[in-house]
């Protein structure tokens, strides 16, 4: 971090400044401040005036350069927005398969570009809607896709050729993957005609949301699958979506999440190239998703800040050739943990400019949030109101006409070079640690995101950092902020469970007993999983049934608690 | 039980959610706040939690519950609790909790529950005048 003055937040006089700066300088040392900290909602101090003097040092065609030319600074593409806009993929899963369905028609049919799936909790961890551990969850955060006939309901009627999706799965990501594939199949597909990503970033799970099954080793064996199989039968695909919001929505400071995603990223590329596949064959399929909080100009110098770290490390330390294996593209979703449920219609405003945030970054696709979020996943009306924000800014505020319009701006320009220097200083402290793994069992990382998470609550419990409605401009909410909210019954629940157990008993158990031994008998050896997730969801063989399998194969892993 | 002796709170996440920042935070303000406080993590199922808060003996249970399970855990915890003869521990916490389901879970026994933007020394607050009022009620019987 460059050194500011404590008292005024300018830089620190030197003996370059010109007699102007000096003058500038005593006239802002004359008028007193407001009381504000002047920090970042990273709690990171902020100059009051970035002047040219403060980058003079800079080599700017090689610090920054041009778009879709190393290092990527100003943007993967040469033409970015001029061509295409990106991609509105809002985040949607709620009860049933059915239900969800109904939501991704009623999103396509107003605009949006794709669709990414929501799963429910025990979905996300590994367990059937009639597992015991399923009880009071089904449904309740996402979808229940307990099987491939969950998956085919979920698809009814959308052409999974023509329309990419994401999906939102970590530990048994290949599963679902797996199940999502033959039903592309069985509606005619080529497995070279389907686009989308799996996020299947399983570090981050073990860092910051903490919904792991399988203990790091195995873990990364099926990432490396899934990677694997997809370079050379799914080219489209991005089997794996290197993963900050979490980290982020877990506490974390944005260098934090820049560094820590970076360093998990570089973790599957380390894994794959001893794996012994080519960088040039999967580095151009591996695609990075960022959080867009509130601080709007360090959001943007964060974006910035990856690609060039990004494209400097993947040819420099890991020998890529092509520029797609350089270049990193991401997914940007506005952040939840900067919603407040008090005055709810300000969280309008403030995905606005987190959205703003994310486009003049640069990012390839975005989420924005929708502003009952504090409360349940949205309403349709509340959720058509976050696409039209990210519609408003594409075609009315005139942002997207020019190539990354902030470059060149001396603020920018200098947080972005801090967040790359805080980032590279976190990188030696994980290199200390022994690298990511070591620094996950050592408990490293989960204790940086806490101390980070603890502080930015006492700045708010003090008042000094400011939030609307919370501790500031606070209203007495009992009549007009009222707002309407999503309700999922219990009897989506219960539907579920009786449909899964009907499916038990028609499909055949022979084909399903074949399909798992298979799985076990891949699992013990060095051969890729996905060929035998494959045929047991052809078989319908449960989510559940094919983590059991791996569960007695991999074992299970539990952090120790600590806080 | 005296009725100056430390706070002893087990906070701990149910259910199969692993977001753990509330819980964190919560945890580690009460500790601040001069409570001994006993993280039980992630994943707990309500037995592992009673038997965990009887076996630490604890004056307070607080659950954090984002993932829309609360009206099946609260009362689960509060009845498992009761079963295990700890009818005088406080079960308390936080999440995305509806104010309707909060009354309803008061109803059935459940102590206070904060939702989001609540100040962390309210939540402290309201355990201390809770426990000093349980254990004078104690005393007294």
């Amino acid at each position: 971090m460059r050194a500011v003055d404590p008292s005024t937040g300018a830089p620190r006089t030197g003996a370059s400044r010109s007699p102007s700066f000096l003058a500038w300088q005593e006239a802002f040392g004359a008028t007193p401040e407001r009381d504000a900290p002047f920090e970042t909602v990273s709690c990171e101090s902020v100059p009051a005036l970035v002047t040219a003097e403060d980058v003079a040092g800079m080599d700017m065609a090689a610090e920054i350069g041009l778009p879709g030319q190393f290092p990527f600074t100003r943007g993967p593409y040469a033409s970015m927005y001029r061509s295409r806009l990106w991609t509105m993929r809002q985040f949607a899963g709620f009860g049933t398969a059915a239900d969800t369905n109904a939501r991704y028609k009623y999103l396509l049919a107003r605009g949006q570009d794709g669709l990414s799936v929501a799963f429910d909790l025990p979905t996300l961890m590994g367990y059937d809607s009639d597992h015991a551990h399923s009880e009071g969850e089904v449904g309740r955060c996402g979808v229940a896709i307990s099987s491939l006939r969950d998956m085919e309901t979920l698809f009814d009627g959308i052409p999974m050729a023509e329309v990419t999706t994401s999906m939102t799965i970590n530990s048994p990501a290949a599963i679902i993957w797996a199940m999502y594939l033959v039903t592309a199949q069985k509606q005619g597909c080529r497995l070279d005609q389907l686009g989308g990503t799996i996020q299947n970033d399983i570090l981050k799970e073990y860092i910051a949301q903490k919904e792991f099954i399988f203990p790091p080793a195995p873990s990364m064996r099926l990432v490396v699958d899934t990677i694997e199989y997809a370079s050379q039968h799914v080219p489209r695909w991005h089997p794996v979506s290197i993963s900050g919001y979490h980290i982020r929505e877990a506490g974390s400071t944005a260098v934090q999440e820049l560094a820590f995603t970076l360093a998990d990223g570089f973790a599957y590329v380390e894994a794959c190239l001893e794996r012994g596949l080519d960088i040039d064959a999967f580095a151009p399929r591996l695609s990075h998703f960022f959080n867009s909080h509130l601080d709007f100009f360090e959001e943007i110098a964060k974006y910035r800040a990856a690609r060039r770290i990004y494209a400097r490390r993947m040819r420099d330390k890991y020998g890529a050739r092509q520029a797609r294996s350089m270049t990193l593209r991401f997914h940007t979703q506005t952040a939840g943990c900067s919603l407040t449920a008090q005055q709810p219609y300000n969280n309008l405003i403030r995905t606005t400019w987190e959205a703003l945030a994310g486009v003049l970054g640069g990012t390839q696709s975005l989420h924005t949030n929708s502003m009952d979020e504090t409360y349940a996943l949205p309403t349709e009306r509340a959720v058509k109101l976050a696409l039209r924000t990210q519609q408003l800014i594409a075609y009315e505020s005139g942002v997207a006409n020019t190539i990354d319009p902030l470059a060149g701006s001396w603020f920018v320009e200098d947080l972005t070079n801090r967040m790359e220097r805080g980032a590279e200083e976190i990188f030696r402290q994980i290199d200390e640690l022994g690298g990511v793994i070591p620094a996950i069992e050592k408990g490293w990382f989960q204790q940086q995101i806490a101390r980070s998470a603890y502080q930015y609550q006492r700045e708010v419990e003090s008042g000094r950092q400011k939030i609307i409605g919370v501790n500031h401009h606070v209203e007495d909410e009992s009549g007009d902020e009222r707002i309407e909210l999503l309700e999922i019954g219990i009897e989506k629940e219960h539907g579920q469970v009786a449909a899964l157990q009907a499916l038990k008993r028609e499909r055949s158990a022979a084909k399903v007993a074949a399909a798992l031994e298979r799985i076990r008998r891949d699992a013990a050896s060095s051969t890729n999983l996905m060929p035998a997730f494959m045929e047991a969801s052809a078989a319908y063989a449960t989510l559940g049934e094919m983590v059991d399998v791996l569960r007695q194969s991999f074992g299970t892993w539990r952090e120790s608690p600590s806080f | 039980m005296s009725i100056d002796q430390p706070i002893r709170v087990l906070v701990v996440k149910p259910g199969l959610d692993g977001h753990d920042r509330g819980a964190k935070v919560v945890a580690a303000a009460l500790r601040d706040a001069g409570m001994e406080v006993i993280y039980g993590g992630l994943h707990q199922t309500p037995e592992a939690i009673v038997e965990m808060a009887v076996q630490e003996d604890v004056d307070v249970v607080g659950l954090s519950i984002l993932s829309g399970a609360h009206m099946t855990i609260f009362p689960r915890v509060k009845q498992l609790l009761d079963a295990a003869g700890a009818e005088d521990v406080l079960l308390t916490g936080g999440g995305i909790i509806s104010s309707e389901d909060m009354a309803a879970l008061a109803a059935r026994g459940v102590g206070r529950l904060f939702g989001p933007g609540s100040r962390l020394s309210d939540l402290a607050d309201y355990i201390r005048t809770e426990i000093t009022r349980r254990r004078a009620t104690t005393r007294s019987a």
